[in-house]
């Protein structure tokens, strides 16, 4: 407790690094992910090739890629911009199938009735589509939520410092209350985190309560 | 008026759900499509606001061909009412009701303005209209789809067996209460069923399909039933079964009308 009292400030400020580098791969890979998987789901042949990808690029280990992207994209070693791409690709990948699968699960005899009331493709895809897709796409984005926020400690390794620097700080020093705080607060960020989701889906899918997600 | 000129469909893999079918459907009138399960008359009910497009032939609404129409423009110009009321589960029921009116560019207000007169005329208490379609009965939620079918105010209304997935009672209360609309509001409405007694009741024109949308007899109620064209419409409407066949009995002075297995099923009115 003193170990926390006296670092606090840094805790706070590692808490905030760790925030920003789950949230925005999250929501860029979801913005990614749904026309991919609008996409996939609407034309059947571009499905097994998308989610294929998809899952070849979950498969891919983390480590080398904070290692390559910087190569690719000519940032310097320690940006955590590397990080967030790592983490966005896997969003993407994670998302693309559960969007795909989203959409399918949508009843074709609502879709039927929305034309036929006079819904043209596009309001249909916007007015219906979308949003009684949400429920499952949402039970997707806390899934890639929370597997985001453990795997942003990797970005630790490489020396972008988040609460995973926590880990590595501890292990060197054989710290132990020092790895603890970090995974308490991992977690609690975890689950803070999915708590918003849940609340964002009440206001956006209020219809859906006490039914899917 | 809706005409359908030598209508045929078939599919892309060659299967025929509509032969040859020509048909006038009079306007402020309700004929009713009648048929078993593959006899196409769902088809041709959804030829007439281009959910399906005829492969052969024409239909025609006030002799305009529906192929030169715009289908999204034509469809939001008919009410359509179908099966499971295919409500949108994420639209609260007044929203349902108003989409048409909203889809036609109706501000809000007045869309919702007109969507709670429709909810009242079909006998929905206003309190529902918050709710979402899944915290409503099978009957109440066919009621909301015929009043997302009647607020745009259409002349023409078409109908996919909207009564069939309700229990017999609810059933008949909303056949009774599609006679009373009718009879204030005069729609032009084509409605599809399997059920010989619903067409009886709402028809004004009745037309008994055979597989491949083949026309067996087209009449009213009555004409049908004093003349059955074939065996098949013989069997159809059940005039083989005795239940149609009706004589009187003096029974205490009243005339009681009695079927052939001698059942009464109701008194003479004087």
């Amino acid at each position: 407790m003193t170990w926390v009292k006296a670092n606090a400030d840094r805790l706070v400020e590692l808490t905030w690094q760790h925030l920003w580098l789950s949230v925005v791969p999250v929501v860029i890979g979801f913005l990614l992910a749904l026309p991919l998987g609008w996409w996939a789901s609407r034309y059947h042949r571009f499905r097994a090739p998308a989610l294929t990808l998809g899952g070849v690029l979950y498969s891919l280990p983390s480590l080398p890629l904070l290692v390559i992207i910087p190569g690719i994209i000519g940032t310097s070693f320690l940006d955590p911009i590397n990080v967030a791409i790592t983490l966005t690709l896997y969003a993407v990948a994670l998302l693309v199938r559960t969007v795909a699968d989203a959409f399918g699960q949508v009843s074709a005899e609502v879709l039927d009735a929305a034309s036929a009331s006079g819904y043209s493709r596009w309001q249909r895809a916007f007015g219906v589509e979308l949003p009684l897709a949400g429920p499952a796409m949402l039970a997707g984005i806390r899934v890639a939520s929370v597997s985001t926020v453990s795997l942003v400690t990797v970005g630790a390794l490489i020396g972008v410092s988040n609460l995973g620097s926590l880990f590595t700080e501890g292990f060197q020093r054989y710290f132990t209350t020092e790895i603890i705080v970090g995974m308490v607060l991992v977690v609690s960020l975890a689950l803070v985190l999915d708590g918003c989701w849940v609340l964002v889906g009440r206001m956006l899918l209020p219809w859906a309560r006490g039914r899917t997600a | 008026m809706i005409e359908y000129r030598s209508v045929g469909k078939t599919y892309g893999d060659g299967t025929t759900a509509v032969e040859d079918f020509s048909l006038v459907i009079p306007s402020r009138s309700t004929t009713v499509l009648v048929g078993s399960s593959g006899c196409g008359k769902t088809t041709l009910l959804r030829m007439v606001n281009r959910m399906v497009d005829a492969t052969a032939g024409q239909v025609l609404i006030d002799d305009v061909d529906v192929a030169t129409r715009e289908p999204v423009a034509l469809r939001r110009s008919i009410g359509y009412v179908m099966q499971q009321a295919g409500l949108l589960p994420h639209r609260t029921v007044i929203d349902n009701v108003a989409t048409p009116l909203r889809l036609a560019r109706v501000s809000r207000g007045e869309a919702r303005k007109r969507a709670l007169e429709a909810l009242e005329r079909v006998g929905l208490d206003a309190g529902l209209a918050r709710r979402y379609p899944g915290q409503l009965s099978g009957g109440q939620q066919q009621r909301v789809g015929v009043a997302r079918g009647l607020v745009a105010d259409p002349n023409i209304l078409l109908m996919d067996e909207p009564f069939g997935a309700v229990d017999p009672i609810v059933r008949a209360d909303l056949q009774h209460q599609m006679v009373e609309l009718q009879q204030e509001l005069g729609k032009t409405i084509v409605f599809v069923t399997h059920d010989i007694e619903e067409a009886f009741l709402l028809g004004d024109q009745v037309v008994i399909l055979r597989k491949g949308g083949i026309v067996s007899q087209v009449g009213t109620p009555a004409e049908i039933l004093a003349s059955p064209a074939d065996d098949f419409v013989r069997s159809f409407v059940g005039l083989d079964k005795g239940h149609r066949k009706l004589r009187i009995e003096e029974v205490e002075g009243q005339q009681v009308v009695v079927d052939e297995q001698g059942r009464a099923t109701g008194v003479l009115a004087p």
